[in-house]
């Protein structure tokens, strides 16, 4: 939580030297709480003043990055409980457990598939992007992660009990910035020295989110500022209370000792594939920074991945199709051409109605700002003279030369002034109000 | 500094709405499975869709489960009661749509009494959403059925005054859609109590948008929908909600094109019962209180994962 005016205030020199460029200290300390000074401008500032203002800026979520260059996942720096009061800002690091009770077939074959798994996503490319490492024996440990950085180039997270074996297979990729797990009441000490030697985050593990506190403190006391928080919920009630706590505690109270981002392994909740994935989409609606499966099988990891962007998009700015002419169900010079809006939802519902028709169609998308159909037209927009020279624009006269053009039915009134702006050989049609209504329509529509 | 739990109780409390003789649903005073800090009386209901006529164009996964009953809604009610464990039963009009069957609505009136009349479940009967056609069957619905607590929707602002007119006459709840606006969704109930429709005989559907196709809209709209029955105790929003998800999540691409098709997706069965399951899922997160759900397996999932979130370790808040 930002610190008041005053509370800066003691912390400053109070000589009223004017050097920073405001007439006194008190004035300085008001400009700095209302962000619009720098502590730097001050050439009298104490260590001790520095450490508490930059404290005291700090996320209420503290950011931790494990892995390197593309392969980075970044998480925290959350901000609120709810994703409408500003948005959610680091989607979580989906990952894979792998162990040295699987065969070697196994472990190449998920390495792999962390490597080649890829889903685009409305321009986004979406991946799981996470091995988690786990061996008993220390010699095993070492060779897994050495093989999965290797073959996956994936961000690491090493999982063992003891200080030495995590130090021993972290440190040749301790530049990779693999996560430690996890420092327990038992060898918190010990953990967190390797952490500090190598220079990489840890996460802190505890039955009980009093026990978690005091490890997240005894981490803030040892200068530790990238350390992920695992409450080893043992039901699904209590992955949503330990993970809406944590959060609320971070956020609501400015809660240092749990203001890190959280981990969860829904891998080791059930035994059934389906209900672990159902799970983990509760990891990943509330709050986890890393959600680790059993394995990446496309069909149960690509509605996560979905879910992931779904509630990590910024709800300020609509998500927005790119401008084009999008063919659906291969379209040939004789399909009908939709135009419409590059709202996503717009695009999405328009789409896959059409792609249920089964005829295949045209559907220029116009870039209005990620506005619905109507609002883009009340809002001067999606209107005849910007309609226009977008479709002469966009190829699609060479697509299908029949220059017929289907505008959506709430703006049937624009049409007259369309066809007058398209001019000679182009024609504008009226079309249907609901897309639930596009099938009917396109199965009844032809050229003539 | 010592860990205190954060515990926030909330002013206002959702209403109960009775449906069939005695299943209730509503009555949370805390957020969707915060167990720990308030009480949700009432396990989300999970209502089982039934079309009145066959749904051909249906992907292969779900079609096949209901292959044998597809022209028969009777049967079709009873299989999803006796054999798939439905708390409920969804009946969806889908005959009376104008631009498909245009079926009469004497004739819809006639398959929703017979089907009532074969299950011992509640049953909630929706319309297509053209709103001049749903107003003219609801009314004929009601007046068919004058004695079962049958939910009646959706109900729009357009045609309130009608539906919501034949619902108060026979005393039937009503539920208000609105799209994807918490001050819309708002409007409707003030509309409908200022004709009469008692509070506790509204649920609202806020609409419903299946993963990738616009969940997180509704994700938050349901979310600011329980904020502001919760936490500023606004009276004209302390509603159940149910979800009509079905029909999206069956609609997504992703839920039906094939492994041929798109060889990274994965099987598509487990892709189509998960999108189902996961969109239900995270709506219950939000806030919904009634599931219209189409796959036993996915209904079966969503099950599971109520009982998860019901299973709490409330000595963890215990001060």
């Amino acid at each position: 939580m930002a610190l008041s005016g005053l509370q800066i205030f003691k912390l400053l020199a109070k000589t009223n030297c004017k050097e920073c460029g405001f007439p006194t200290c008190m004035a300085f300390a008001m400009q700095l709480a209302a962000g619009k000074a720098e502590l730097d401008q001050c050439p009298y500032v104490t260590d001790e003043a520095k450490a508490a203002l930059g404290e005291a800026s700090a996320p209420p979520v503290r950011k931790v990055t494990v892995g390197a260059g593309d392969m980075a996942v970044t998480v925290g720096e959350e901000t609120v409980l709810y994703r409408h009061e500003k948005r959610f800002e680091h989607m979580p690091g989906l990952g894979v457990l792998i162990t040295d009770e699987m065969d070697d077939a196994t472990v190449d074959s998920l390495l792999l598939q962390l490597k080649q798994t890829e889903f685009n996503y409305v321009g986004q490319n979406l991946r799981p992007r996470v091995a988690a490492i786990k061996a008993a024996d220390a010699g095993k440990l070492a060779a897994l992660v050495a093989k999965a950085d290797e073959k996956a180039g994936a961000a690491i997270i090493i999982m063992h009990d003891d200080a030495a074996a995590l130090k021993a297979a972290a440190e040749p990729i301790k530049d990779k910035k693999p996560l430690l797990y996890a420092a327990t009441e038992a060898n918190f000490d010990a953990v967190a020295a390797v952490a500090k030697e190598l220079d990489v985050p840890f996460a802190i593990k505890a039955d009980s989110l009093e026990a978690l506190a005091e490890l997240g403190q005894k981490a803030l006391d040892g200068d530790f500022k990238e350390v992920v928080l695992d409450p080893a919920s043992s039901s699904l009630g209590d992955v949503l209370l330990d993970q809406t706590l944590i959060r609320r505690a971070a956020i609501k109270k400015t809660f240092r000792a749990l203001g890190f981002p959280t981990i969860g392994f829904p891998c080791n909740m059930t035994d059934d594939k389906m209900l672990e994935a159902v799970y983990a989409s509760v990891f990943v609606a509330k709050y986890a920074g890393f959600v680790i499966l059993s394995d990446l099988d496309p069909a149960r990891v690509l509605p996560l991945l979905y879910l992931s962007q779904n509630i990590y998009t910024d709800p300020q700015r609509p998500m927005q199709m790119d401008q084009g002419v999008y063919p659906i169900n291969d379209p040939g010079p004789d399909s009908p051409i939709l135009v419409t809006t590059n709202f996503s939802l717009t695009y999405f519902t328009v789409s896959s109605e059409v792609e249920a028709s089964k005829v295949p169609a045209w559907l220029c998308i116009m870039d209005v700002e990620g506005q619905s159909v109507l609002t883009a037209w009340a809002a001067g927009k999606f209107v005849a003279d910007a309609i226009a020279p977008f479709l002469k624009k966009s190829g699609i006269e060479e697509k299908a030369p029949h220059k017929k053009i289907i505008i959506p039915g709430y703006v049937a009134q624009i049409s007259g002034e369309l066809d007058e702006e398209l001019g000679d050989g182009w024609e504008v049609q009226v079309g249907v109000r609901e897309a639930a209504d596009i099938p009917k329509f396109l199965r009844q529509w032809s050229t003539n | 500094m010592s860990f205190e739990p954060p515990v926030e109780t909330c002013k206002g409390t959702i209403r109960e709405v009775t449906l069939g003789t005695d299943k209730k649903v509503g009555g949370e005073t805390t957020f969707p499975f915060h167990l720990w800090e308030g009480e949700m009386p009432n396990s989300p209901m999970i209502a089982m869709e039934v079309y009145d006529e066959p749904q051909p164009e249906w992907p292969e996964a779900v079609r096949k489960v209901y292959e044998d009953v597809m022209s028969d809604p009777v049967a079709w009610a009873k299989k999803c009661q006796d054999e798939l464990g439905a708390d409920a039963i969804c009946l969806q009009l889908r005959s009376i749509d104008p631009n498909g069957s245009d079926a009469s609505p004497e004739s819809a009136a006639e398959t929703v009494k017979k089907v009532a009349e074969a299950i011992n479940i509640p049953l909630i009967v929706y319309g297509t959403g053209t709103p001049d056609k749903d107003a003219e069957v609801l009314k004929k619905v009601v007046e068919a059925m004058p004695d079962a607590n049958i939910p009646i929707g959706p109900v729009e602002e357009s045609n309130h005054r009608l539906i919501g007119a034949a619902a108060m006459g026979y005393k039937k709840p009503v539920v208000g859609f609105t799209s994807m606006d918490v001050n819309l969704a708002k409007q409707l109930n003030v509309l409908l109590t200022q004709l009469g429709v008692p509070e506790d005989k509204i649920i609202i559907d806020p609409t419903t948008g299946a993963l990738g196709y616009g969940l997180e809209y509704c994700y938050s709209i349901m979310e600011r929908d329980r904020l502001a029955a919760l936490m500023q105790n606004d009276g004209k929003m302390q509603m159940p909600i149910l979800s009509n998800l079905a029909p999206e999540t069956w609609k997504a691409k992703e839920s039906r094109v094939s492994e041929e098709v798109e060889p990274t997706y994965g099987n598509v069965e487990t892709r189509g019962i998960l999108w189902e399951a996961i969109t239900a899922t995270t709506l219950l997160l939000a806030g919904t209180d009634i599931l219209v759900m189409r796959h036993p397996d996915a209904v079966k999932l969503v099950r599971a994962a109520i009982e998860g979130l019901q299973t709490q370790s409330k000595e963890k808040v215990a001060s």
